[in-house]
């Protein structure tokens, strides 16, 4: 393991003013990036001029002008195709994208499923408040059925995405979850989704003050909520939660059930434990799918798996093929195949 | 074959044309590189339907592909033939107008029954009556009879008998214009001897009892010889205005030193482009087939951003899906690529055929003071050289770069003298060093007023950039009027200064007399042709072919004072006329517009320039 880069989260921050609204959600995000950086550095050996942060278009997305890195605010919806660009074309750089539901679920929806697609080693951070902020609140593809908008005054009648069923639907490779305010999880996810090679989707569930205020809040308002209502997944460890971590998951008639430990005669044995690696996407999908009030939010890494991923496959089948061609430089290339001479 | 008289002719326009799956742009390749081998000029067009495999026997499934070659330089494929060889009455049916007066057609004479005359539509069972073909030399040769009879002693079922009457028909003209078949047997031995050596023997017997069927019948009075043509002393190659610009990038990429991307998607008449950089991994391209054609363009600005040379392909409609990305380039001022091999609009159009109406769209199709280099490529070799300068420019001044071709040059071909790479310019971007002071992403170079590329890795550099206005020196979002002012000014000021990176505007002819012939991009071959015929002729008449547009080279007003008229000819409604009516004022432009989803025929053109002239 490298150490020789040391950084505080100080190195990370611009001199940009946050211009995010007071109470928004979006300032414990970047607290929490900001924290997460030097111990990615430090862990996989990043020195802090190879970090780059990509967004596109969304409160989420001016995330990259508070970043003292190098950063693309670019166009709604292509932060994912842009950063596919990055990476490909330098795949020892360090690629974040900065998104929200509106931005990666909407109008980059198709960019979005064929980056999980291709597994290229991005890191996207997918903030998710379920409403569009910066257009001043209409209702996004992640908006609970109902949602009474600007642009639903009846309320909507489309079922919205739960993003982590889309990432695992896709056969993505990393997909983990946290809440603005749980800036200890987001960062324990974050560096996770750093050392993951391969696309890592972190959807954070994050609280719009503005324009959707508490849509979280019924599992993630207070602390004992929190602690009730959502569940902190781990690899290896059992799924447990609740204020005493007396309640857990089991499997049964091909679902997920809540059971006490000590009722019925449900001990610690018979509660599931995590398989974050477990190539199979079944499990991963329910527990991604798992909504309050019937079952515990799951937070932390869900699923994070080993696939080849896209731009290091580019790089390799370089080099196999540039062992193999007898082309080495473009006068080769443009004296290959048919030619003849005029004496 | 001694028994026929040989005749000495300076060029010969063939067109071999038949059902889309009967092998005719493979015929017709086969006899052009053989025409090549011998030194003849030559200019080669493809015609396909947009159909792969339209219904059989029908008009709308005829594909062709037409040579034209020479005992002198060759530069468009020629617009009527001297020789139609149609494999079925459809394709008889579809090229009947291209034929010269006197022209040869040779038609399978197996399709000339009821079946194939009907499905092409015709009202009689005479298509030759029909189409009004008795003053021309029509032979009818029963080529797909005398293949199955030639190939009765091999061990081959009868639909891969069948497909080798495209070689039987190949087979008549090489005896007719005295073609060696070596070049022909060499590549069907390449690719078939191993895979399926019986499949070879019978294309190559196919071949040669079409050669001695021409020899040995008096179906044909006379052969013909095309002497060499006497082209400058070098190696040759054939080459494609696709192939030509996939490799003209990289030759820029290896020029600049910047590894070349390429982000697209297929479409349409560009896809080779993005087929050709795909088999370029051993020269280290990424060449990457993106979800869509935003994705193509999105993955290059962001390659651009890390430091690529990037490029994406498109066509039209591909363009315009483009169009709020490359507005993005502009604002981030990073080097960029788009071509746009266009095809007839708007709309799906006509895919497989071509136009140059996408003008208005590579100039002004954006929101905002959008100004990007546009620059457009006229034969299929030169697409090397544009595609070249296009990365030079892109990268040189940092800017996003439109390379217009279009469907005609890009799927033509003509020989071309391979260059050597030594005689290349080094491509320079001004990439930025680190240094004791804070890095100032949009600090601009005095001279081309471009700003310098920071490299993503590079320490010290770190920086944002975005769709947002950004603060004219640092970077940082700025919504201040004045600098909004000053970076829509700059931008501007940045891609007018390329003029002074590019050559004058030149004239082909005198830079005085009656008539200046205005073009630019893709129609060169063909007014050039028709302008140089009639400068033969004794006709004061120039042409003045563009293929910088934006900016507009040094030079022109000078040369469009020297003229009594000018008529500004492009194949859509008039764009370039009202571009130059917008940057020269003072001129009065005649206009020859097509849009016929076909190129200008040389005779077209020299009938509306003797009109203009009053002759």
């Amino acid at each position: 393991m490298e150490t020789q880069y040391k950084y505080t989260p100080a190195d990370f921050k611009s001199d940009q003013e946050v211009k995010w609204c007071p109470g928004c959600g979006d300032h414990a995000i970047l607290s929490a990036v900001q924290r997460a950086l030097p111990q990615i550095a430090e862990q996989t050996g990043t020195p802090h001029s190879r970090f780059a942060f990509v967004s596109g278009i969304g409160c989420s997305s001016r995330f990259p002008y508070y970043m003292k890195t190098y950063g693309f605010h670019s166009i709604h919806g292509r932060a994912n195709a842009i950063a596919t660009g990055v990476k490909t074309a330098n795949p020892e750089l360090n690629v974040w994208v900065t998104t929200g539901d509106g931005d990666s679920l909407a109008i980059g929806g198709n960019h979005f499923i064929h980056a999980i697609r291709r597994n290229i080693d991005l890191n996207v951070i997918l903030f998710n408040n379920e409403i569009y902020g910066l257009t001043k609140g209409q209702y996004s593809p992640t908006s609970k059925l109902g949602k009474i908008t600007k642009t639903s005054p009846y309320g909507t009648v489309e079922q919205p995405f739960i993003p982590g069923e889309l990432v695992i639907g896709a056969k993505g490779s990393f997909f983990a979850r946290s809440i603005d305010v749980e800036i200890a999880t987001t960062q324990e996810c974050l560096v996770a989704a750093a050392a993951h090679k391969g696309m890592s989707v972190v959807e954070v569930l994050q609280n719009c003050v503005i324009f959707n205020d508490k849509t979280h809040a019924a599992f993630a308002g207070d602390k004992a909520l929190r602690a009730e209502h959502t569940i902190v997944l781990r690899h290896g460890e059992k799924m447990t939660f609740g204020a005493d971590n007396r309640k857990g998951l089991v499997f049964e008639d091909m679902q997920l059930k809540v059971v006490t430990i000590g009722e019925n005669g449900v001990t610690l044995d018979d509660i599931l434990t995590h398989d974050a690696h477990c190539k199979s996407t079944v499990l991963h999908s329910m527990l991604a799918g798992m909504k309050y009030p019937d079952y515990p939010v799951a937070l932390g890494v869900i699923r994070s798996v080993d696939e080849p991923s896209y731009a290091d496959e580019v790089e390799k089948q370089i080099e196999e093929v540039r062992a193999q061609s007898k082309i080495k430089c473009v006068d080769d290339l443009l004296h290959s195949g048919a030619t003849w001479t005029i004496e | 074959m001694d028994k026929l008289n040989v005749k000495e002719l300076d060029d010969v326009v063939i067109r071999f044309s038949g059902d889309s799956g009967d092998g005719m742009q493979l015929t017709g390749t086969l006899f052009s590189d053989t025409s090549a081998l011998l030194g003849n000029g030559i200019s080669t067009f493809p015609d396909y339907p947009a159909e792969i495999r339209a219904p059989q026997g029908t008009v709308s499934g005829v594909s062709g592909f037409q040579v034209h070659f020479g005992s002198d330089r060759v530069i468009n494929p020629g617009d009527y033939c001297d020789v139609l060889v149609a494999m079925n009455p459809a394709a008889l049916k579809a090229n009947a107008k291209w034929l010269k007066k006197g022209a040869t057609v040779i038609l399978d004479g197996d399709t000339l029954d009821e079946k194939h005359v009907a499905k092409a539509g015709f009202a009689t069972s005479d298509p030759i009556a029909e189409l009004g073909l008795g003053d021309h030399n029509v032979v009818v040769p029963a080529i797909t009879s005398l293949t199955r009879e030639a190939l009765s002693g091999l061990e081959l079922d009868n639909k891969s008998v069948v497909k080798c009457k495209n070689m039987f028909a190949l087979g008549i003209c090489f005896c007719l214009y005295n073609r060696p078949m070596d070049h022909a047997e060499r590549y069907i031995n390449g690719k078939f001897a191993k895979k399926n050596p019986v499949v070879a023997e019978a294309n190559i017997l196919a071949l040669k009892a079409g050669y001695n069927y021409a020899a040995n019948t008096h179906a044909f009075a006379n052969t013909y010889r095309v002497a060499p043509a006497d082209l400058p002393k070098g190696t040759y190659r054939n080459i494609s205005g696709n192939v030509a610009t996939a490799w003209g990038f990289l030759a820029a990429s290896e020029k600049s030193g910047r590894p070349l991307f390429c982000g697209s998607y297929p479409i349409t008449p560009a896809t080779v482009i993005l087929e050709e950089l795909a088999k370029r991994r051993d020269l280290g391209v990424k060449a990457v087939q993106m979800e869509d054609e935003i994705a193509g363009i999105c993955t290059a600005i962001g390659a651009a951003f890390a430091g690529n040379f990037a490029v994406t392909t498109t066509s039209g409609p591909g363009l315009s899906l483009k169009s709020e990305a490359l507005g993005l380039a502009v604002m981030t001022e990073l080097p960029l690529v788009v071509v746009d091999v266009q095809r007839g609009g708007p709309s799906t159009g006509l895919p497989t055929k071509t136009e140059q109406s996408d003008l208005n769209q590579a100039l002004y199709g954006r929101n905002g003071e959008c100004p990007v280099v546009v620059i457009a490529a006229s034969t299929p070799s030169d697409c090397f050289d544009f595609a070249f300068t296009a990365g030079r420019i892109a990268m040189e001044h940092m800017t996003p770069v439109i390379l217009l071709t279009d469907g005609f040059i890009a799927n033509g071909s003509q020989p071309w003298k391979i260059p050597s790479m030594a005689d290349y310019p080094a491509i320079c971007p001004p990439v930025a060093r680190p240094s004791d002071e804070p890095y100032m992403p949009y600090r601009r170079d005095e001279k081309k007023y471009c700003r310098t590329w920071a490299f993503p890795g590079t320490e010290g550099l770190e920086h944002r950039v975005g769709g947002l206005e950004k603060d004219k020196l640092k970077g940082c979002v700025s919504h201040d009027p004045q600098n909004h002012q000053y970076m829509t000014r700059a931008r501007a000021e940045k891609v007018a200064r390329v003029a002074d990176c590019i050559p004058r505007q030149e004239v082909v002819g005198e830079k005085t007399g009656e008539l200046l012939v205005v073009g630019w991009g893709g129609t060169r071959g063909n007014l050039q042709t028709a302008v140089e015929q009639m400068q033969r002729e004794g006709e004061r008449i120039s042409l003045c072919h563009f293929n910088y547009i934006n900016p507009l080279p040094r030079g022109v007003e000078e040369i469009f004072a020297g003229f009594d008229k000018i008529v500004v000819c492009e194949l859509n409604e008039g764009q370039f006329a009202n571009y130059l009516r917008s940057n020269f004022q003072q001129f009065e432009y005649l206009q020859f517009n097509k849009c016929e989803g076909l190129p200008f025929t040389v005779v077209e053109l020299k009938n509306r320039f003797k009109q203009l002239l009053n002759r």
